[in-house]
């Protein structure tokens, strides 16, 4: 058995496998299949409930965008596109939507503008009561919207900015720049500080190691967390629905109205029209978005690897 | 000479300018980075709170004259007018189990789904699109799917489950699974990132020493995620006990799901009782703090400390 | 000793391999180890060994060949169930449980009744030294003692086979001797078969009854320390076994396993590993030990003499390491128990029987693994 073995391994160069049997290498010994167990039921049926739920509502929406008219049958008798063109008509869609993404975008451009540099300090620095610093920056992520937002509404009504844009905006921002801080602060941790005490030694100054060697590095984060800002302000309800007034509704808030309006709300396809275009659009703009990064950057990576 | 020998127990003082002794607690120039975040979370944010919880203890002439009680008129009208303090109630009864709910839910399902797995990517994707598509839609979408006509009650009288439709939106049902589906891809996600932060290693110790996979649930993961866990609860907390819309599409507005927003706006747009508004709106901080706070505490006795991969 | 091994008379590893996505990362591995062997797993990063290691404990599948025990079949037993205790390159010690706790672990796993699961756990704390820690969490211990319980972690249950995955390559030198003397002991006492991986030779060596050297997935060569350092199978074996003088020249004359073997304008005598006939084109391997500067004050010529110029030479306590240049323009290593002067002309000499001869086989630049790769560029 010994001689075997001594000289096996040397003869083994480049000798091909022996042809024994050849099993499926996805699972170590004793781990269960992914379709095995109770509790694998139990997930899986739970997944499609949820889906069916998710489907049933996004389709139910739609088609009742389509129809004519439906309330006791299974589809609508018959199939128009009169509701969107009338949804665009009553309520100015157009103007809605560019509102919605003025809003988006201002506010977006403010948080970062304000949030990285923010972020950079909290990462790198340590200061005197920085802990309250922080602890003011995560507390608009902690409480309820409403708590802070019906005072600030107040405040917003009592020096005439109520119903306006610019309300709306800077409502908005109280969540927004909080957000921006806490994602962009792990994000500029995990780059090795070192790089730029090299930066400075080959002669950059602070405002060069800035802007030739750390943004190019955050734009990833920045990207990414733009795009969360993005889709929580469009999708944002109680504090835009505080101080917004017709003229300077963002989409979702202007589909409760009409949902809520006096007389039991508008016809319910013409909402239904209403919300596929909020949902149309959310996607166009999440769709482009995503072309740029890739959303999983600020998630914690995987390790699965036991190869050598 | 000899007295400084003797006293040199004491460190040797800097002789640093004033300028770099700042420096090394961390108090230079780029500090100004942190101002303009400063400014708007001092003007947007304390200030206006401040501002707010003053309010509250200006109550107007019309609380002052039905509920008496001087300057805090306003919160012995919140615990006293059983419309308002009912609403504390009612939304404790839908954020407490929904946010339960997705926790308990998104454990097992992070469980079973950490793996590669061909689609893993898809399921993720899909998984994430109700939080795209916000409150509004999704109470829409539940009155027409979930509705006396719609699809869901007709296929279950269809299969003969049921012969009379179910109510399951306008009332307490519909607000819970608008708070499940806008809740739990969110709480799924986290708790995820969460047990992929723990060091696969150490399962593959505890199964060298002889675990199955109950034991190492119950031993070794499960300690390690309960931190997360409890951040978790407390994030999807706060979103569910924040619910507005809904509430009022969904739900039984001024019955079963008349939630603390709901008042608190029915104060400030409809009554234009802005003290009593922003009342309101302090106690649901409170209120929110104090679960909070017991989370929290409860965290703490727990293992706090790395978990070994990168969290 | 209270803690002693539970024996089997053979483990068998019979064509074991597992490839997978496309790629072989451990192809037709043979191997008998006896009870108390401790046998070292050998080879640069991505040969295969640790994939060996994880397929012998069960963590991950074999996609072919088959492990045996006493000639009963393991590899398809889960891993919870095999009874091998596992010490991890990173310690993965339970970040929540204390080093009393995370020792016991295994013990608690197998329902072994609490007073003879203390007495085993203090013995395994005692037996590494760790009393003064015995109720600490790992992340107040330092790298060394987090070391420590991992390996008490695994012998505490006397496990019929100890799986060790670079153990000691997370820790800086002076600890990484010390631990390796303390490993050492262990297994002397305790008596438990051992399968060890690292990448260190030097490691290997000092520590294993035999070695398995690896590469890119495939057996090299299994010997005793002895049999690697002195005869190693082949040239890539050679090179990592610190045969740093690899010479390519052609085979000129051959008598039996003598070969004289010709080109760059010097003449070496060597002997030959495996058969080769004039003509063939040869790589002959020499370490530096044995090839030495004459020494002025004792000039001790072997049968092979050859001249250099000396470009570098460091100092190594009781003599000296010297790189030269010969003739040709070759960089060699040698040594020197004196320090020449630099850019000075100096013999050197070597016995034919510690040059060895293997054939020459084209070097394929593409299948350098990255790290043989970087070697290549850094050497030429």
């Amino acid at each position: 058995m010994t001689a075997k073995t001594a000289t096996s391994g040397a003869h083994g160069v480049g000798s091909p496998p022996t042809p024994t049997k050849k099993r499926s290498g996805a699972r170590a010994p004793g781990e269960r299949s992914l379709a095995a167990s109770p509790t694998t039921w139990f997930v899986w049926a739970g997944t499609a409930a949820f889906f069916i739920f998710l489907i049933g509502i996004l389709v139910s929406v739609v088609v009742d965008s389509l129809g004519k008219s439906w309330f006791n049958t299974w589809l609508p008798e018959s199939f128009s596109k009169d509701w969107y063109s009338n949804a665009w008509g009553q309520f100015q869609m157009t103007h809605i939507i560019g509102v919605t993404l003025t809003v988006a975008v201002v506010v977006i451009v403010i948080s970062v503008l304000v949030g990285v540099p923010a972020a950079y300090l909290l990462a790198r620095r340590n200061f005197p009561f920085k802990k309250t610093v922080t602890l003011l920056f995560l507390l608009p992520v902690l409480m309820p919207p409403i708590t802070y937002g019906i005072p600030l509404a107040t405040v917003m009504y009592n020096i005439g900015l109520g119903r306006t844009l610019t309300a709306v905006i800077l409502v908005n921002l109280v969540p927004s720049i909080p957000f921006v801080i806490m994602t962009m602060t792990p994000f500029i941790e995990q780059i090795n500080p070192t790089i730029e005490s090299a930066a400075r030694m080959s002669g950059a100054s602070m405002r060069k190691v800035f802007t030739r060697i750390l943004m190019p590095l955050l734009i990833p984060g920045i990207l990414a967390a733009s795009i969360l800002v993005l889709v929580r302000t469009v999708g944002m309800f109680d504090l835009t629905f505080l101080v917004s007034g017709p003229q300077s509704d963002t989409l979702v808030v202007a589909i409760y109205r009409a949902m809520t309006a006096a007389g039991g709300g508008e016809a319910r396809q013409l909402i239904s029209s209403m919300a596929v275009i909020y949902t149309l659009t959310m996607m166009v703009i999440l769709i482009v978005a995503l072309r740029f990064v890739s959303p999983t950057q600020l998630v914690a990576r995987v390790k699965e690897s036991r190869e050598d | 000479m000899t007295s400084a020998a003797l006293g040199s127990s004491t460190a040797t003082r800097s002789t640093a300018s004033l300028r770099h002794r700042l420096a090394e607690r961390g108090i230079d120039t780029s500090l100004l980075m942190l101002v303009p975040a400063l400014v708007f979370a001092l003007a947007l944010f304390i200030y206006p709170f401040t501002y707010g919880i003053g309010l509250t203890l200006q109550p107007s002439a019309a609380t002052q004259e039905k509920w008496g009680g001087g300057a805090f008129s306003n919160y012995v009208a919140f615990f006293k007018d059983s419309f308002v303090s009912d609403s504390v109630w009612l939304t404790m009864r839908l954020a407490l189990p929904a946010a339960l709910f997705n926790v308990l839910a998104s454990i097992p399902m992070a469980f079973k789904l950490r793996h590669r797995f061909r689609g893993k990517k898809l399921l993720t994707t899909l998984l994430v699109l109700p939080i795209t598509l916000g409150t509004v839609l999704t109470a829409q979408g539940l009155l027409i799917f979930a509705g006396r006509q719609g699809w869901l009650n007709r296929f279950l009288i269809q299969i003969g489950v049921i012969d009379q439709p179910l109510a399951l939106v306008n009332n307490y049902l519909g607000v819970m699974f608008s708070l499940v589906i806008s809740g739990f891809p969110f709480a799924f996600l986290l708790i995820s990132s969460y047990l992929s932060g723990i060091d696969p290693s150490i399962e593959a110790a505890a199964k060298t020493m002889g675990a199955d996979w109950k034991q190492r649930f119950r031993r070794i993961i499960l300690p390690l995620l309960a931190p997360g866990l409890a951040t978790t609860f407390i994030l999807t907390f706060v979103l569910a006990f924040s619910v507005f819309p809904s509430a009022r599409l969904v739900g039984d507005a001024m019955g079963s799901t008349r939630v603390m927003a709901l008042m608190a706006y029915r104060a400030f747009g409809e009554q234009i009782d802005y003290p009593m508004a922003s009342t309101i709106a302090v106690m649901m901080g409170v209120i929110e703090l104090v679960v909070i706070t017991a989370v929290l505490l409860w965290r703490s006795f727990l293992y706090k400390g790395s978990t070994g991969g990168k969290g | 000793m209270a803690i002693a091994a539970s024996k089997f008379e053979s483990l068998e590893l019979q064509g074991v391999g597992r490839s997978f996505g496309g790629i072989d990362a451990l192809v037709d591995l043979n191997l008998t180890v006896r009870a108390g062997e401790f046998i070292a797993l050998l080879g640069p990063s991505g040969c295969g060994k640790s994939t060996a290691l994880n397929c012998l404990a069960g963590l991950l599948p074999l996609t072919h060949g088959q492990i045996l025990i006493d000639g009963k079949r393991v590899d398809t037993v889960a891993a919870e169930n095999r009874g091998f205790g596992m010490v991890f390159q990173n310690y993965a010690l339970f970040p929540h449980l204390s080093v009393e706790k995370n020792i016991a672990f295994g013990l608690h796993m197998r329902n072994v009744p609490k007073p003879e699961m203390k007495s085993r756990v203090a013995e395994a704390i005692a037996l590494v030294k760790l009393e003064q820690h015995a109720k600490k969490l790992p992340g107040q211990l330092s790298g060394g003692q987090q070391q420590r319980v991992a390996i008490a972690r695994a012998v505490v249950m006397e496990p019929r086979l100890v799986l060790m995955d670079e153990p000691l390559s997370n820790l800086d030198a002076k600890l990484r001797l010390e631990m390796r003397t303390e490993i050492r002991r262990l297994h002397q006492s305790l008596g438990l078969t051992t399968l060890y991986v690292t990448h260190d030779q030097e490691e290997a060596l000092s520590m294993a009854d035999r070695l398995v050297v690896l590469r890119e997935g495939r057996v090299q060569q299994i010997g005793t320390p002895e049999e690697l350092h002195n005869n190693p199978a082949n040239w890539r074996v050679a090179d990592f076994m610190g045969y740093r003088n690899l010479i390519d020249l052609d085979v000129t004359a051959v008598k039996g396993s003598a070969v004289t073997l010709e080109g760059e304008g010097f003449s070496l005598r060597g002997t030959a590993v495996l058969p080769v006939t004039v003509g063939d084109k040869a790589r002959a391997a020499i370490r530096p030990e044995d090839l030495v500067v004459v020494s002025p004050a004792e000039p001790v010529r072997g049968a092979n003499t050859m001249t250099a110029t000396v470009s570098v030479v460091e100092y190594h306590g009781r003599e000296f390491a010297v790189g030269v240049t010969s003739p040709s323009g070759r960089g060699l290593h040698v040594h020197s128990d004196h320090a020449p002067a630099i850019g000075s002309t100096v013999e050197l000499t070597t016995d034919p029987a510690r040059v060895l001869v293997y054939q020459a086989d084209a070097i394929d630049m593409e299948e350098l693994s990255v790290e043989e790769r970087e070697l290549a560029e850094v050497r030429r």
